[in-house]
C-alpha cells in the first residue's frame, strides 16, 4: 500500500512524534478538537503498544476521501512476536504488562473502524479508521 | 616522499589558500549566508585555512585550532562548514599536488592520498568532537532543566499542596511525578493535592495508569488527592477509553478543585470587605451601648 507518511517506532519519544504527525494530517482534514484528541490517543496507545511489545515498528498515515466523506486511516505495523488470541486482547481488562488493559478496546471505541491481524512469531497490523461526521 | 609533499604544499600556500578560498565561496550554503555577513565569512574563512597550515606545518593539532573552533561552536556556525571546508581543502591540495607532478603511477598516488589523509583527518576528528562535546554538553543541561520543571509541588496553603503538569508524560517524567508528590505531601503535610493536568495533551492508558496510582499512593498515607484540570475533550477520551476515575475525585478546573480542598479541610475564603462592615456595624453597636 502505498503510505502517505510513516513514523518509525523506535524509541519512548517516537511515540510523541506520530502522534504528533497524526494529530496534524487529522487537523488538516478537518477532524474537531474532540475528534483529534481521540485519534491522537488512539495513535498514543498504538505506538507504544508496538514499542512495548514489539521493540520497533511503524505507524502510518493515509488520507481518506470518498465521494459523500473523508477520514483517517492509521496502520500500525510491526514485525514482534504477534499474539496468541486476538479476542483475548480485546477484553478489557486484559494485559500481560501489568498495565491498565484499556488500549486495545479503547482504540476500538475511540475510532470508527478497526481491525487487527496477528501471527505468532510474525507480527501484528492493527489499521484503524475514523470518519469526518 | 611525505616530507617532500609537505614541501611543495608549503611552499605554494599562497596558490593552495586561493584556490581554497574560490572552492569555499563556490560552494557556500544558504544557511551560513543568511545569518552571517560577508566580511565576517571571510575573515573566518582566512583564519580557517591559516589555522589549517598550521596544523599540516607543525604535523599536529595546535592550540590556535582549540581556540578557533570553540569560537565558531560560540558563534552557532553550523558543523558542516568545518566539514566542508576540510573536505574541500582535501580535494584541492590533492588537485594541486597531481597537478604539479609530471608523471603519477598508482603507487604514488596511493601516497599522495594518505599523505593529505594524515592532515586533514586528525582535524577533523578534533573539530567533529568538540563540537560533539559541545552538544552532549547542552543536552545534559536541558535534561537537567527538564527535570526541575517536570513535576513541581506548590504548596499554596497549610495542607493543600498543588502539582501542575504540562507537557508530554513519558515513563521517566511519571516515576517523578509519583517520587515528587510523595515527598512533598509528606514534606508539606498536605492533606490534600491537586494534580492538576490542564497542560497535558494526551492522556493515554499509560498516563491514566500512572496517575491512578500516584493518587492511590496519596490515599494509602493518609491524604486526598484530587484531580483537576480535565477538559471536555480529554474527558471524552477517557470515557472512551474505559478509564475508570470513579475512586478519586475530580474536577474540571483547579479552581473548584480548591474549593473542593478548603471544605475538605475545614476552611473556606470570605470576603475581607464584608467583615469590616461587619466589624464596623458591631462597633457601630458597641458605642451606642
Ligand atoms: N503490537 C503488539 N504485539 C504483541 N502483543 C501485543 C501488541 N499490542 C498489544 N499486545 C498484547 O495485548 C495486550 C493488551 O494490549 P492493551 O494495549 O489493550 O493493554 P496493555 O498495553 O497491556 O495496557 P494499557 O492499558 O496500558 O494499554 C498487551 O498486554 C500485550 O500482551
Ligand atoms: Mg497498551
Amino acid at each position: 500500500m502505498d503510505f502517505q507518511s510513516c513514523v518509525t517506532i523506535q524509541k519512548e519519544w517516537d511515540i510523541v512524534g506520530a502522534r504528533q504527525m497524526g494529530r496534524n494530517i487529522a487537523k488538516e482534514i478537518g477532524f474537531g478538537t474532540v475528534d483529534q484528541a481521540r485519534i491522537a490517543t488512539a495513535i498514543s496507545e498504538l505506538a507504544r503498544n508496538i514499542y512495548l511489545y514489539a521493540g520497533s515498528g511503524e505507524i502510518c498515515f493515509e488520507r481518506l476521501e470518498t465521494i459523500d466523506r473523508k477520514g483517517i486511516g492509521i496502520y500500525a505495523i510491526d514485525k514482534g512476536p504477534g499474539m496468541e488470541e486476538v479476542s483475548r486482547v480485546m477484553e478489557d481488562g486484559f494485559s500481560t504488562s501489568g498495565g491498565l488493559g484499556a488500549g486495545l478496546p479503547g482504540v476500538k471505541r475511540l475510532m470508527d473502524e478497526f481491525d487487527i491481524v496477528s501471527e505468532v512469531g510474525k507480527g501484528t497490523k492493527i489499521t484503524v479508521m475514523k470518519w469526518i461526521r | 616522499m611525505d616530507r617532500k609533499l609537505k614541501e611543495v604544499v608549503l611552499e605554494n600556500s599562497n596558490t593552495i589558500v586561493q584556490m581554497w578560498l574560490e572552492d569555499v565561496n563556490k560552494n557556500r550554503k544558504e544557511d551560513i549566508s543568511s545569518t552571517i555577513s560577508d566580511e565576517l565569512f571571510e575573515s573566518t574563512n582566512r583564519e580557517f585555512v591559516n589555522v589549517i597550515f598550521a596544523c599540516v606545518e607543525k604535523q599536529g593539532l595546535t592550540k590556535d585550532l582549540d581556540a578557533f573552533s570553540e569560537r565558531l561552536i560560540n558563534l552557532g556556525w553550523p558543523l558542516s562548514y568545518i566539514t566542508d571546508g576540510l573536505q574541500s581543502f582535501r580535494r584541492v591540495t590533492i588537485h594541486f599536488i597531481l597537478q604539479e607532478s609530471e608523471k603519477v603511477d598508482t603507487d604514488n598516488f596511493t601516497v599522495i592520498l594518505y599523505a593529505v589523509d594524515e592532515w586533514v583527518d586528525p582535524i577533523i576528528n578534533q573539530l567533529v568532537s568538540q563540537y560533539s562535546g559541545s552538544w552532549e554538553n547542552i543536552v545534559s543541561l536541558q535534561r537537567v532543566a527538564l527535570q526541575e520543571l517536570s513535576a513541581p509541588l506548590i504548596p499554596v496553603m497549610e495542607n493543600i499542596t498543588v502539582m501542575p503538569l504540562i507537557g508530554t508524560i513519558d515513563t521517566e517524567r511519571a516515576k517523578l511525578i509519583m517520587e515528587n508528590l510523595l515527598d512533598g505531601v509528606i514534606k508539606h503535610n498536605a492533606e490534600v493535592v491537586l494534580i492538576d493536568i490542564t497542560g497535558v495533551p494526551v492522556v493515554d492508558t499509560m498516563v491514566a495508569h500512572h496517575i491512578i496510582q500516584a493518587a492511590e499512593a496519596v490515599r494509602l498515607i493518609g491524604s486526598t488527592c484530587i484531580l483537576v484540570g480535565i477538559r471536555p475533550e480529554i474527558a471524552q477520551t477517557i470515557v472512551n477509553l474505559g478509564i475508570d476515575l470513579s475512586k478519586f475525585p475530580t474536577k474540571s478546573s483547579l479552581r473548584k478543585g480548591f474549593q473542593t480542598a478548603l471544605e475538605l479541610t475545614n476552611r473556606k475564603i470570605i470576603s475581607l470587605q464584608e467583615t469590616d462592615q461587619e466589624i464596623g456595624k458591631l462597633l457601630d453597636s458597641l458605642d451606642k451601648e
